[in-house]
């Protein structure tokens, strides 16, 4: 007896996620991946683990999601993870009278906050502004991109399955009535084109999911919002420093490595292969961290870059649209075998995977609970070690 | 400096499955502060589908964009094309060496993350014992760093391993990044197995001291450093281990 199949497009942050969750089922799932892991948004993520405090206000769902993730993923793969909390600071009027809302939000979903005294704020990180006005502790934290994505992505290897690295995918493949069967690749590497079945195809490529959809004539409502981002040559703080006021621009200060990275901006663009980078913004990263950390103006840029996120909505305005993930199964659209999973952001990635495996394995007629939560996930490094 | 732009001939490796390798040459338009990274990526955009090369992060975090850069090995997310070459310049972009060419600039480094795995090699490390701030006016945490981490500076690009002269010859030898790895971890904290790995012929005592490794890293690691402390390391623990 063959086991329950799927192909999913996509190696970014959901796919690999959703690799993993379902492979641990037991299903046989093969990844499809046009370049390397995490090669598009997922590995230009600023890094930030987030405490659901950015989100606290506006967007509480996302920040309840987040809050409780944040605390699994401590657990289930901590050797990615820099586990240091981050702060919200206060360096004027607004921020200061915002800070109501923030306590009152953070309580509603459940985020565990402290506020301490500006002079103890210092302390602890001494490159703060000196004339900050009010700081609160969350547990934030910083994790590495293409390290998260693939300690997913090795344990998924782990129990079976199996990724096709460097292989695009051409087109979708039809049963004669619409349904999708599987995926016409073509593997980069070498030139070859062939095909490859399942029980189900899950598009899980973020901001390109609407091309893979219009592969279906299906359409998605995913928002491509690019943002840029500035690492400096200097590591200035140990913790994620977060503007305590509604989203903005230049509003996060993390600490990588011996960096810390300023993010970011939010635009749209029409070619997604290739998001430049918009000039003005560097300089704009720059006055907005230095509000914050004013000594970024004695560090140098060291990476200037962009990263497009999958905002699911119809709305008009980048930000205001939340930033929950969807799950669409096409077969309400007449065309089975087929489901997309998009939106989301990095640190929800494992809940992203769960609800989407279980619509799968619901479909798939697979009763395995998700057991996700408690695994701790293998070394990144096995994914290049473990036979695919 | 608006619209400061130069044109720069990228000469790309080729080569696909068994084929024999050869230089494509896209003249490309580029600012002068883009990374070379930026474009490589609009070559597979804008002109070809085909090119095949590793990246993810576009910030010097993740190690996976390193190639050799008219001839030296480069960190191409962080390299900026003003300071390699000029307005109407040639860069020469190849895959690192001393790894198997997987397709174009995409190599297997499958054999090093094995022997990172081996010996150990820490991805996190307490923040007390992470190397101090090297520039002026930077300041430290000074309440309750010891129980903070941070993750470490090798970003596993194996840069090192492509800079070195010694693999050319001994293909077995561990490499720069895996004996940094392994001094890194600690001996003393290390099983029997690992300090048998790195006390032989293809471990600590094949470094020729080329320092190439040190030259070429984008992280300030040190691993030359690195390696010949691992060589008082592996001293330290034979003697422990021969007289208790």
């Amino acid at each position: 007896m063959s086991k329950p199949s799927v192909i999913i497009i996509g190696a970014g942050f959901t796919g690999v996620a959703t690799a993993h969750d379902l492979a641990q089922r037991g299903v046989q799932v093969d990844v499809v991946e046009r370049g390397p892991i995490a090669n598009g948004t997922s590995g230009r993520t600023h890094g930030l683990l987030h405490s659901g405090g950015r989100y606290a206000v506006k967007d509480q769902e996302s920040a309840i999601e987040c809050i409780d993730e944040n605390m699994i993923l401590r657990k289930i793969v901590p050797e990615v993870i820099e586990p240091n909390g981050g702060m919200f600071v206060a360096v004027d009027e607004s921020d200061l009278a915002y800070g109501e809302d923030f306590i009152e939000g953070t309580q509603a979903c459940h985020i565990p906050i402290e506020e301490i005294k500006p002079e103890e704020a210092l302390k602890m990180e001494p490159n703060l502004n000196p004339n900050l006005l009010a700081a609160f502790i969350v547990p934030d934290g910083t994790f590495d991109p293409l390290r998260l994505a693939l300690s997913f992505a090795a344990t998924a290897k782990s129990n079976g399955a199996r990724f096709h690295t460097y292989t695009e995918v051409k087109n979708l493949l039809f049963d004669g009535k619409g349904n999708v069967t599987g995926v016409h690749v073509w593997d980069r590497t070498n030139g070859q084109e062939r095909d490859l079945y399942a029980d189900i195809t899950i598009n899980a490529t973020g901001a390109w999911a609407g091309e893979i959809a219009a592969m279906a004539e299906v359409e998605v409502p995913v928002k491509p919002t690019p943002g840029v981002m500035v690492a400096y040559d200097r590591r200035l703080v140990e913790r994620s420093i977060n503007r305590l006021n509604k989203p903005g621009d230049g509003d996060i200060v993390l600490p990588q490595r011996r960096m810390v990275v300023v993010g970011t901006t939010s635009y749209s663009v029409d070619n997604l292969d290739y998001v430049p980078v918009i000039e003005e913004q560097i300089d704009q990263m720059l006055e907005q961290g230095a509000q914050m950390i004013p000594s970024i103006r004695q560090a140098k840029p060291r990476g200037v870059y962009t990263a497009t996120r999958p905002l699911v909505g119809s709305g008009t305005s980048g930000r205001s649209i939340a930033r929950t993930f969807k799950f669409f199964d096409h077969e309400e659209s007449g065309v089975g075998g087929f489901v997309t999973i998009t939106g989301g952001k990095a640190t929800t990635l494992r809940l992203m995977a769960e609800q989407t495996a279980d619509h799968v394995c619901e479909k798939l007629g697979v009763s395995t609970p998700c057991m996700t939560k408690e695994t701790p996930l293998l070394s990144y490094r096995l994914f290049y070690s473990l036979p695919n | 400096m608006a619209e400061n732009k130069w044109t720069v001939n990228f000469e790309i490796y080729r080569q696909k499955g068994q084929g024999a390798p050869k230089f494509e040459t896209f003249a490309m338009e580029v600012r002068p502060d883009e990374y070379v990274i930026d474009a490589v990526e609009r070559i597979w955009a804008f002109h070809d589908r085909t090119l095949t090369y590793r990246h993810a992060c576009h910030h010097s975090t993740c190690g996976a964009c390193g190639m050799r850069v008219n001839g030296v090995e480069k960190l191409t997310c962080i390299t900026a094309i003003q300071s390699i070459t000029r307005n109407g310049g040639t860069v020469r972009v190849e895959p690192l060496r001393n790894f198997p060419v997987v397709s174009d600039l995409v190599v297997d480094m499958g054999k090093m993350y094995t022997r990172l795995e081996q010996v150990g090699f820490r991805t996190t490390v307490p923040l007390n014992e992470a190397p101090p701030p090297d520039s002026q006016g930077i300041q430290r945490d000074r309440g309750a760093s010891t129980e903070l981490e941070r993750l470490v500076d090798c970003i596993e690009c194996g840069m090192c391993i492509s800079a070195c002269p010694v693999p050319l010859t001994t293909p077995d030898y561990l490499g720069p990044a895996v004996l940094a790895g392994a001094q890194h971890r600690g001996l003393n904290q290390s099983s029997a197995q690992v300090l048998a790995l790195v006390d032989s012929s293809d471990g600590v005592w094949r470094c020729h001291s080329a320092y190439e490794c040190t030259a070429v890293c984008p992280s300030s690691v040190e691993p030359a450093w690195r390696i010949m402390d691992l060589r008082k390391q592996v001293v330290k623990e034979r003697f422990k281990r021969i007289y208790g």
